[in-house]
């Protein structure tokens, strides 16, 4: 399998500057949503996981997917990573259609995952960890070996550029866990990337590390890069979104930007004592 | 602030001496070469040709089938029979042969023989996600009941018209006076230390072993690997019993009995961990040199053979402990 990588610093400049400020003028590019989920739903047997979800998202923003445990977050997401195929409805990706069978695919499409528990091998560097399954090698024909020197350079460019001091010949193991974050964000920007989706990034690291991954998240989102991120922490949501959608029951009760929103809203719309805002 | 973020990343926090030292590979080579140095000096026999010589054919067959068990345990599984195996692959070679059939399509067949039994142990464990304890304990069972069944639990000492060439293959010394198994050995460790650092399917070894749910996850094809894991420590347990068989030059239904615990010893002695994600192809090696120089040294100092068992078992519980006082270490 034949992996882009982009990791010199130029072609990230050029993408930089093709989506100036991305994101703040989120309003004036809705026709090139990287992503569109028209009337998606999902059930499993009788149950009702995800009921008719419209929504779109824009190169460059980062979109906070709120919810009760069980309201479908994670079935929505996992429609979006390839996991699952939608009972009903229909995905685009930059118009056009977008039919998953595996993950795999769903990353040769762009979409990468950052999972909740980082998926890092503790034993390996974290340069090993960023190149885990498409390792670069050199040499010709079945004589290729592990090109060491090009992912130790290639992963500490990308470290480099979210800003992380996290040094690529470390052991994992060794690491903090804003570190670790880093390594699992890295992963993402190996190929040209469109959507970064991350689950609960922030659920078990200590507060100072929350700033360190909410920083990666902007970096992210610097390079154009759309962020979809699954949190139960409103701070964080509010602190690094542009929009924020809440699920209920398998439902999107609510879909606005955070300027017009506010934390005592989105409770509300999560416990259900707000019903529905438009 | 002194230091840019791109000194940081390029900074290398351990030298390689600082590497070297904090390996346990390393503590237990210098135990091998004390214990040889104490060795020359109290007994006339140690350092003599001869019984050198006779001490590294002798870590030979325990080193080869170690170093197959090494990417096993790599992967956090376990091998259980190899014994049984390098018995079965000896039988077949040494039946076949005994038929009248050339030495080519003896070790054919014993190869063959080494990777059916592998992948039969490697499917059982990646597909149908059977303990690897298990499936290798019935396989330890079931491949020496099989070698007994070849042979009809006889001795076998004639090995048809390549005979000869058998013998020279496992007793001979081609090479300045080095004993042939010994040259295999070392020719089967090179190959095992370039796949495992320098090959994707070495690093994908270390994933699996590190956290398998991650090597899955992003796209580590778990399976097929550990299949092949099992392939390879069968194949050099076969390697290791046609050697053997003609180094022998006989092969009884015995041949590699209770072999499995010392191969295991040797990688964990070696400094391989049984949790997996760590372990190397010269562990393997210095752990079987050191179980041999024990058992070698005992004899040579005239202490009862009896007292064998408490030596080599010292000497895993001591490797391991080495290992542990590290790790508190690093953890406080």
């Amino acid at each position: 399998m034949d992996f882009k990588i982009a990791v010199s610093g130029r072609s990230w400049g050029e993408r930089a500057a093709a989506e100036p400020q991305a994101g703040k003028h989120g309003e004036a590019r809705r026709l090139v949503a990287v992503l569109e989920l028209t009337n998606i739903s999902k059930h499993f047997g009788a149950i009702q996981a995800v009921n008719d979800v419209s929504l779109s998202i824009e190169p460059g923003q980062v979109v906070g997917l709120m919810g009760d445990n069980g309201a479908g977050k994670s079935t929505l997401v996992k429609m979006i990573a390839g996991n699952f195929r939608p009972s009903h409805g229909t995905m685009q990706m930059d118009g056009k259609d977008l039919i998953l069978h595996k993950p795999v695919e769903a990353r040769q499409h762009g979409i990468e995952i950052v999972h909740q528990d980082l998926a890092l091998c503790n034993n390996l560097t974290a340069a090993a960890n960023v190149y885990l399954g498409r390792e670069l090698r050199r040499g010709v024909g079945p004589f290729r070996i592990l090109d060491y020197a090009a992912m130790y350079k290639r992963a500490g460019q990308i470290f480099a550029v979210l800003k992380s001091e996290t040094r690529p010949r470390d052991l994992v193991k060794q690491m903090s866990g804003g570190q670790r974050q880093a390594v699992a964000i890295a992963r993402t920007m190996l190929s040209q990337a469109k959507i970064v989706l991350m689950d609960e990034p922030t659920a078990a690291i200590s507060v100072r590390q929350v700033a360190e991954v909410l920083n990666l998240i902007r970096h992210l989102r610097d390079q154009g890069i759309s962020v979809v991120l699954i949190s139960h922490r409103m701070p964080d949501v509010f602190d690094v979104a542009d929009r924020v959608i809440v699920m209920r029951r398998g439902r999107k009760v609510a879909d606005k930007t955070i300027a017009s929103s506010s934390p005592e809203e989105v409770t509300g719309l999560i416990t259900g004592a707000i019903e529905q805002v438009s | 602030m002194a230091v840019t973020l791109d000194q940081t990343i390029e900074q290398k926090q351990h030298t390689l001496l600082s590497r070297v030292f904090a390996t346990q590979t390393f503590w237990v080579v210098i135990a091998v070469i004390l214990a040889c140095l104490f060795l020359s000096f109290a007994t006339d026999s140690f350092a003599t040709p001869k019984n050198l010589y006779n001490i590294t054919r002798n870590v030979t067959f325990v080193a080869i089938v170690a170093l197959g068990m090494t990417f096993v345990i790599i992967t956090g599984g376990i091998d259980l029979s190899v014994g049984s195996v390098l018995c079965l692959c000896s039988m077949i070679l040494a039946v076949t042969m005994h038929a009248g059939y050339s030495i080519e399509i003896g070790i054919a067949a014993a190869i063959a023989t080494a990777l059916i039994v592998g992948a039969f142990n490697g499917i059982l464990i990646a597909y149908l996600g059977f303990p690897p304890f298990v499936v290798t304990l019935g396989m330890l069972s079931i491949a020496r009941s099989l070698a007994m069944v070849a042979s009809n639990n006889t001795v076998v000492f004639q090995f048809g018209p390549d005979h000869d060439k058998l013998l020279a293959l496992g007793g001979g010394a081609w090479v300045f006076g080095i004993a042939n198994p010994v040259l295999y050995m070392i020719l089967l460790a090179l190959v095992t230390g370039f796949v495992l650092r320098w090959t994707k399917f070495g690093r994908h070894i270390f994933a699996i072993g590190g956290n398998e749910h991650a090597a899955t996850l992003t796209g580590v094809p778990v399976r097929q690997i550990k299949v092949a894991v099992y392939m390879i420590s069968a194949l050099a347990a076969g390697i290791a019993g046609i050697i053997q068989t003609g180094w022998l030059g006989a092969v009884t239904t015995n041949l590699g009995n209770g072999m499995e615990l010392q191969v295991i010893a040797a990688t964990v002695i070696g400094g391989a961990n049984l949790a997996g994600g760590v372990g190397t192809a010269f562990g393997a090696i210095v752990g079987a040199a050191l179980i041999e120089v024990i058992r070698n040294s005992l004899g040579l100092l005239g202490i009862n053979a009896f007292w064998q068992g408490v030596f080599i078992g010292g000497a895993i519980l001591l490797a391991v402990l080495f290992d542990r006082i590290r790790n508190f270490r690093r953890s406080d």
